[in-house]
């Protein structure tokens, strides 16, 4: 076989791109899954949930998270009355009104609520999967990152267990793993999303108040939801980008 | 060739620099991952990794593909949108093999009251009740079936 010169010019940059994709290997595991065709976020329903902690306990089992750590965890407001009807007046002090509880992160429910005055309502929180996460930024050796689909990762091989990401997290969302000594945190259930499964807390969540969202996938309700209701985020102020939308979001929620 | 008159020393030690660059590259080429910088900043296979984590909970589809029947009861329902394992608890195992593990039926005097138990924090539309009022000494099973939960008078659903 004769290779000419100018046969030889395009074959050999064509061999290069090639050879990129031999020396990168084969990430995706599911066959059908494509990570640029998706882009995750998760849609949080405040007034339906009820704080019965279901979303807590499967997260527990499905990652395996050590006890008194959390992925996800639901916090209960309580706003008085006073505070509601006088919101120009900045609360002294803001560890009283509102006040907030999540004992054990709300796994094993929430003790009744015999004060009717007021307006009580629970938040679950979980990693916001931010589109410009200040935790990824700090991470010395890349150990952790925001995916092709969005979700923001650890590399458990990779981390040193320098809890900068853990500071940087505006939310709390990550916590040094007391037995592996590396960064852990939500991976909206990665290995299930790309099954397409739902995730293990929305598929506990027995009044929907959690929705997995695809917000590349025109067909995703959250499209229309996002439209139609009143739908924030949380700490819009820090631009992060997150992508836990919040329905009916209390301004107290912090 | 007066320039290069007692430069040797200069080469020598240029020489060396290259070469230190040399022994760089070849550690480098050993040191990081294959897969590091392929989508990021980060070894790209650490995704695929991730992706392999095994599941505990197989999903409503998985449940309803054998129980069809109990999909029939629930889906006119006040639970016709609660899943399966929210109650039933993580059952891949089950899933993957029946015969490997057979689930506990869960104990519905523990569990209807965490979701139903009335607290002024909960929201008003969802139903809620006092447990020591309502209680009667029976199983919640025995009047409302977890499946369709409205009341059983005839006791036939």
């Amino acid at each position: 076989m004769k290779i000419t010169r100018r046969q030889m010019l395009i074959l050999l940059p064509a061999a290069a791109v090639a050879w990129e994709s031999v020396l990168a290997g084969t990430p995706e595991d599911s066959p059908n899954y494509k990570m640029t065709e998706h882009w995750w976020g998760m849609l949080i329903d405040i007034p339906k949930c009820i704080g019965c902690g279901n979303c807590v306990r499967a997260c527990q089992t499905e990652n395996d998270v050590p006890d008194g750590y959390f992925r996800t965890w639901v916090e209960r407001y309580h706003r008085s009355d006073w505070s509601m009807s006088n919101p120009e007046v900045v609360t002294a002090n803001p560890l009283i009104d509102p006040e907030v509880i999540s004992p054990d992160g709300g796994k094993e429910g929430f003790p009744v609520a015999t004060d009717k005055s007021g307006k009580y309502f629970f938040v679950p929180k979980l990693c916001n999967h931010c589109a410009d996460s200040p935790c990824t930024q700090v991470c010395p050796v890349g150990a952790t990152f925001i995916s092709p689909d969005g979700v923001v990762l650890v590399d458990q091989t990779y981390c040193l267990g320098c809890a900068y990401c853990v500071q940087a997290c505006p939310y709390g969302c990550r916590y040094i793993h007391p037995e592996k000594k590396v960064a852990d945190k939500c991976t909206l259930c990665y290995h299930r999303i790309t099954k397409g499964l739902t995730t293990a807390c929305c598929e506990a969540c027995p009044t929907g108040a959690r929705q997995l969202a695809d917000l590349k996938d025109p067909k995703d309700p959250i499209h229309e939801f996002l439209k139609t209701h009143s739908v924030q985020i949380l700490k819009p102020q820090m631009a992060t980008g997150a992508k836990v939308f919040y329905n009916d979001l209390d301004g107290s929620v912090r | 060739m007066s320039v290069f008159k007692d430069t040797g020393h200069l080469f020598r030690f240029a020489g060396l620099f290259v070469l230190a660059f040399l022994v760089f590259l070849v550690v480098r080429h050993y040191v990081v991952p294959k897969s590091f910088g392929q989508y990021g900043h980060y070894r790209g296979a650490a995704i695929g990794e991730i992706a392999a984590h095994p599941a505990k909970y197989a999903g409503h589809e998985t449940c309803e593909s054998c129980h069809a029947e109990v999909l029939d009861v629930k889906k006119n329902g006040k639970h016709a949108h609660v899943n399966c394992e929210a109650c039933h608890g993580a059952l891949e195992k089950h899933a993957d093999d029946p015969s490997s593990m057979t689930p506990v039926l869960p104990d519905t005097a523990v569990l209807c009251v965490r979701c139903h138990t009335a607290s002024a924090a909960k929201p008003k539309g969802f139903p809620q009740v006092v447990p020591e009022d309502h209680y009667t000494g029976l199983a919640c099973g025995t009047c409302h079936k977890p499946h369709s939960p409205a009341m059983d008078v005839g006791g036939t659903k």
